[in-house]
């Protein structure tokens, strides 16, 4: 430790400190731009200039190492001296139109060019202009010519989002902070470069110019997207959402969010939300009032019920879903008689079910992942499908963890990866044994029975060594099973396997989780004891109740699911938004209030309980989901279905409290007992890779206008290897005819070396793909 | 340019224009001996370092830090990857040294690399070369394919397990690549921006690993200080200035270009050398290390010797060794104007005062020069300075400041008079007779 002295006040610090680390700990204010606690020192901007004992020149605090004894001085007259001549050059080429500036408010300059500016200026020449720059539909760079030059933003994209996206062109006065020539901002976590920007030079283009920072009341709320579950700050003006930003926490979302985060609130206000209940009368649908969709709704469930039994109904919820609707929907479907259950829409083997030693979850806190030596991450677009979870695998690899992927497509995770092994589908099971069975040879132990005809690859061998580095010390090392693991069509041996490696490796097993509830539908027991989210279309029932989901779009097989509601009785549909889809298949379509209008739980992907309130009041007639549910099990006169508030619900599951919920465990009853790999006997015809693309993974982001001009919400296309587009007789460019099961979807053939050989990356959650089958399966590419 | 005369030499020496740099040339002249006793003795580096010590060699490229000093901050035992850089992107308007080094006695700087290596136990070198004299880099290329071809270079050099691999890289010309830090990260194929420091390159250098940076002619000076000893080598020039030194002349004299002489000759021997002034017009003034270094009035240059502390004493700096001189034709406002559009252009735009202020330095200059002067442009311009130095991340802004500072303090009259009048003092007739460019014809 290291004794500082700041303005008369004493602290000790850590060897390797700053004086900024230092006054930050003593609580005193040094002023400064470049500098940012989650970023490098690029020590350029010169706000933090202070006076050090014994040293000739004013130091900046942000870059000066803190030496024993060293007393420091943040307001002497040097020290100030030094802090306003570096505001007058900051202040001279700067547009000084703070009234019709966007950021005016909110912004660094402006606030401590209160304090350490000139009342006039002495800088009589013409200023600088710099002209605006096109990046794409989310950050602005209209205003360049407000830029101050800290980097931050450079440094975001080389250090935390892992491309560098923005640089700072040309030298001298001239520099500017530009793209690499005409190309846009694509970065799944651009939008934080708006925050980290102390000025108005990078502002947010779906909210610029709509309100000042001042007229809005801020709430605090939980990111209904991802299984992050990051804390969100969202911003009010009369009854409407007019920004949401980071709000810090340091366990979970660090200061930083995803675009999805930020920007998906524009759905709220999307022409397609249903505000009012609608139930089809003579083929048509009609708006109704709420008693009488709910009447409707009873007297159809019990009418099918009484006829066809309980069990002809089924209930699917999106894992969007609130803890307490999750809740809610299957004590409902349960009373009715019903154990059809689920949550799980993407999923297709279920066969883990019943053999879990507890509820599924990532293995590990998020706050522990910096912490490990290595870490591999199975099945998984790792970086479109979890943003932040990636960044913090992007810091641990910097810092020399080694991260492996073991997945379907090599895409780029912008990640300094240690090993990466990429295999069709079918491999998938195959390759992950490949690395059991390296790691029990590199232990010198048995081989795991099943897998004698496994043989482990250089990259598998690689990646069974990092698990294995520093072994005996439990909990350093991940396994993490990524979305495509879980859907993957033999997800529960991909699980046993894990579960082996982590046996022979001390590793702990995790699973990501797709969406902001995955881990709470288990704890809500959304689960089934009779068809699962995938058999429940396969074998058509008469009734189903939707929540918060469009089937035609989310589900695993999405053709089977609309052709089993299609033909069903009775389809009731709880849901914000009006889909066409819907509009043909359901009988009632009842108004829940989204994410900001309801109140609610997620609990996240390290089972943290995040309750959150709404912070506007419901669109239209649009109700809570957990209100409808609950008024529908008055309607029907079920049992224990009489709450006053979410609360209540919540405590109903979760009544030890607490903040992680209790029984987390990754474990499976069975082991690999029944499971004999052999190579050679997957699947030899053409296969199919289904990803989530990232703005059409849930129904608000598909409808957040600025996020669907993305490049990640491009449309579909048929990605394959130039090799196999060979082999298909189609050429990288045209329209091919993609066909799966009855399905068939007409996309563009595009090559893409990323996709291993014989498979073809067709994404799902896309209108244009609907027509297909399962996301991983049989396939065939022909020329349209 | 060439090496046009010298007193006492050891980097001309010997030199026969453009006949004499090969490799078998150098070796006539002695060269690689010392390298070869070096290995074949398995000299302590600590033997070595230490003579370059006695030598009192003073880092040629600019800041005079002793050579000696500096290489024994190395962390020699840290283990993994070293290196030494050469410095020859020369950028310093004024100096054209190096580039005459490298192209007339490159294997003088190739020795004095390797024993730097093996002094300090790195295994990489690179020599940095500027961007705008492309024949100088392919010169540099050929002369390191003969002493790899000689065994001087590469694996187990001359059999005694002394490894070593040097290469040239050549810049594209942006002054701020002579910043050491800035030449680091070029080599690093970034942009060419100084890096903060500390940490100093001796911790955290290229790549991140420990890394001494030279400039060509201390690196060419090596060799001699190793064969002929440190204490000769000190003894060849002055005290606490070791050494004979490269100038480069430029200016109002009749032979402009480069002179060895040993430090602490009077500067009145070298003008004299170069031919004296041109057109036997008065010295008015000299800035003697290079545009960065403080310029110095005419009569005290007269009594200077040319060596670090003589010239420091004069309130200068011998920096690179760049002697330019002004005769009293010069228009010292438009002769600063010139110096700080350079500065302005040529800062990297990283540190705010650095980037702000050197432009704004210019416009005010410029704008003097243009006869919009302002009567408080004098104090803004002290006042815009002060606010410069000592505040950036690296020593351009200083660089950009000292002569603004020091013309205004020098030729303040002619400052004033041009905000007053409009005008130079120096008649615009008597401006271009000097020139040298325009006959005089008004
Ligand atoms: C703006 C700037 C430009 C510089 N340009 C050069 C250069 O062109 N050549 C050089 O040798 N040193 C240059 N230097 C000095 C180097 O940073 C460094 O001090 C030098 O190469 C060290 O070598 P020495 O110790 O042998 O002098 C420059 C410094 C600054 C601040
Ligand atoms: S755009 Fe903003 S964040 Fe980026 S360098 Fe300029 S002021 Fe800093
Ligand atoms: S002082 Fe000038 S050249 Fe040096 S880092 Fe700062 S801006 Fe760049
Ligand atoms: S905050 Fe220290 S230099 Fe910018």
């Amino acid at each position: 430790m290291l004794e500082i002295e700041i303005d008369g006040k004493q602290a000790q610090v850590p060897a390797g400190s700053t004086i900024m680390d230092a006054a930050q700990l003593l609580g005193a204010y040094i002023p400064h731009f470049c500098y940012h606690k989650k970023l490098s020192i690029a020590a350029n901007c010169r706000m933090c200039l202070v006076q050090v004992e014994k040293a000739p020149k004013p130091l900046p605090a942000c870059a000066t190492p803190v030496t024993n004894g060293m007393k420091v001085f943040t307001h002497s007259e040097l020290a100030i001296k030094a802090q306003k001549g570096v505001m007058e050059f900051l202040l001279i080429n700067h547009p000084l139109d703070c009234p019709i500036c966007d950021q005016g408010g909110e912004c660094q300059l402006q606030d401590l060019a209160v304090g350490y500016g000139g009342g006039a200026s002495r800088y009589q020449e013409a200023k600088r202009v710099v002209f605006h720059k096109e990046v794409g539909p989310l950050i602005s760079m209209q205003e360049m010519s407000r830029c101050i030059h800290c980097t931050r933003c450079v440094r975001f994209g080389q250090e935390i989002a892992g491309i560098m996206e923005l640089g700072m062109a040309n030298r001298n006065m001239h520099s500017e902070i530009q793209t690499f020539v005409g190309r846009s901002v694509d970065s799944e976590l651009s939008g934080n470069m708006i925050d980290l920007c102390p000025v108005g030079a990078l502002t947010s283009k779906p909210f610029r110019y709509s309100a000042r920072s001042w007229e809005l009341a801020r709430r605090r709320s939980i990111s209904p997207h991802d299984s992050l579950g990051a804390n969100l700050t969202v911003q009010v003006k009369g009854n409407k959402v007019m920004r949401v930003l980071p709000r810090e926490n340091e366990d979970v979302n660090e200061c930083w969010i995803s675009d999805k985060d930020r920007f998906s609130y524009e759905a709220l206000n999307s022409p397609e939300r249903l505000s009012k209940p609608v139930i089809r009368v003579d083929g048509a649908l009609r708006e109704v009032e709420w008693n009488v969709a709910l009447d409707y709704v009873s007297h159809a469930l019990k009418d099918i019920a009484q006829n066809h039994g309980g069990e002809a109904i089924a209930a699917l919820a999106s894992p969007h879903s609130t803890l307490e609707e999750l809740h809610l929907l299957q004590k409902l479907t349960r009373a009715l008689g019903s154990g059809s259950v689920d949550f799980r829409p993407h999923r297709r083997d279920f066969s883990a079910d019943g053999k879990r030693a507890g509820t599924p979850w990532l293995g590990m806190k998020l706050s522990e992942i910096k912490d490990l030596d290595a870490a591999l991450v199975v099945g998984s677009f790792l970086r479109k499908d979890h943003p932040l979870f990636a960044q913090r695998l992007r810091q641990l690899a910097r810092k020399g963890g080694k991260v492996s992927l073991l997945s379907v497509t090599a895409d780029d995770s912008s990640i300094n990866v240690h090993a990466r092994l990429t295999v069709s589908p079918a491999e998938l099971v195959l390759a992950l044994g490949g690395v059991v069975k390296a790691a029990a040879r590199q232990k010198g132990v048995a081989v795991p029975s099943g897998l004698e005809l496994v043989e482990p690859c250089a990259s598998g061998k690689a990646i069974a060594e990092s698990l294995l580095q520093g072994e005996g010390e439990k909990g350093k090392r991940a396994i993490f099973m990524g979305n495509v693991a879980e859907q993957h069509p033999q997800a529960t041996q991909l699980h046993a396997l894990a579960l082996e490696l982590a046996k022979l490796t001390g590793a702990s097993v995790g699973f990501v989780g797709e969406a902001a509830n995955s881990v709470g539908g288990y704890v809500a027991k959304a689960l089934p004891t009779a068809l699962d989210g995938y058999e429940m279309f396969a074998q058509p029932c008469k009734a189903y109740l939707l929540l918060g989901i469009d089937p035609e779009i989310d589900c695993h097989n999405p053709q089977q699911a609309v052709a089993a509601l299609k033909q069903s009785a009775l389809v009731v549909s709880l849901s914000s938004f009006k889909s066409g889809a819907a509009l043909d298949y359901a009988d009632v379509l009842l108004p829940i209030a989204p994410f900001a209008e309801t109140s609610g739980t997620f609990v996240n992907a390290e089972g943290r309980v995040q309750s959150f309130n709404g912070v506007v009041r419901p669109l239209g007639d649009s109700r809570p989901g957990w209100k409808v549910l609950r008024v529908l099990g008055n309607v029907l006169a079920l049992p224990g279905f009489d709450y006053d508030s979410s609360e209540q619900v919540r405590d109903e599951i979760l009544p030890e409290g607490g903040v992680f919920v209790a029984g987390l465990d990754n474990g499976l009853d069975s082991g690999l007992s029944d499971l004999t790999l052999a190579p050679g006997a997957a699947a030899s015809g053409l296969q199919r890779i289904a990803d989530v693309p990232i703005h059409f993974a849930d129904p608000l982001v598909r409808r957040a206008p600025a996020l669907q001009q993305t490049r990640d919400a491009a449309l579909p296309a048929a990605r394959m290897s130039a090799a196999t587009l060979a082999q298909q007789g189609v050429a990288a460019g045209s329209q091919v005819r993609v066909k799966q099961a009855q399905g068939e979807a007409l996309l563009l053939a595009v090559a893409d070396e990323t996709v291993p050989a014989g498979c073809v990356r067709v994404a799902a959650a896309h209108a244009s793909t609907a027509a297909l089958g399962d996301m991983f399966g049989a396939i065939s590419v022909e020329r349209a | 340019m060439a090496i046009l005369g010298a007193i006492n030499p050891m980097l001309s020496l010997g030199l026969d224009g453009d006949n004499a740099w090969r490799l078998a040339d150098y070796v006539k002249r002695g060269g690689y001996s010392a390298l070869k006793r070096i290995l074949a003795e398995k000299m302590p580096q600590e033997q070595v370092i230490n003579e370059v010590k006695k030598s009192v060699l003073r880092g040629r490229g600019g800041a005079g830090f002793p050579t000696g000093l500096k290489w024994s901050f190395m962390p020699r035992s840290f283990p993994g990857e070293k290196y030494v850089v050469c410095n020859s992107d020369e950028g310093e308007p004024g100096t054209f040294k190096d580039r005459d080094i490298l192209r007339y006695n490159p294997h003088s700087v190739i020795e004095g690399m390797a024993i730097a290596a093996y002094a300090m136990s790195a295994t990489r070198g690179y020599n940095y070369i500027h961007g705008e004299v492309w024949e100088i880099y392919t010169r540099f290329e050929e002369a390191l394919d003969e002493a790899r071809a000689a065994g001087l270079l590469g694996e187990n050099i001359l059999g005694s397990g002394f490894n070593f691999d040097l290469f040239a890289h050549h810049g594209y010309g942006a002054y701020i690549c002579g910043e050491e830090t800035a030449l680091l990260e070029s080599i690093e194929g970034k942009k060419g921006q100084p890096r903060f420091k500390p940490p100093f390159p001796a911790s955290f250098g290229l790549y991140g690993k420990p890394t001494t940076i030279n400039n060509t002619e201390t690196f060419g000076s090596i060799p001699f200080i190793m064969s002929l000893g440190g204490e000769h080598f000190l003894e060849a020039g002055k005290e606490n200035n070791g050494g004979t030194k490269l100038f480069s002349v430029s200016g109002h004299v009749n032979k402009p270009g480069n002179y060895e002489i040993p430090l602490g000759t009077p500067f009145s021997t070298l003008l004299e050398m170069a031919g004296g002034m041109r057109g036997g017009r008065k010295l008015k003034g000299c800035i003697p290390g290079g545009s960065s270094s403080p310029v110095v009035p005419g009569e005290i240059m007269m009594g200077c010797t040319m060596d670090y502390d003589s010239i420091a004493k004069a309130g200068s700096m011998l920096g690179s060794g760049a002697v330019i001189i002004m005769d009293e034709s010069t228009c010292m406002v438009k002769a600063l104007e010139r110096l700080s559009f350079f500065y302005y252009e040529e800062s990297c735009g990283q540190c705010t005062p650095c980037r702000e202020g050197t432009n704004w330095l210019y416009k005010v200059v410029h704008r003097i020069e243009n006869g919009q002067g302002r009567p408080d442009d004098l104090d803004l311009l002290a006042s815009v300075t002060a606010n410069i130095m000592g505040r950036t991340i690296c020593a351009l802004g200083d660089a950009a400041s000292m002569p603004v500072q020091s013309f205004i303090k020098h030729y303040r009259d002619e400052f004033a008079y041009h905000i007053e009048h409009k005008k130079c003092l120096v008649p615009l007739e008597v401006q271009r007779a000097g020139s040298g460019f325009f006959k005089a014809t008004v």
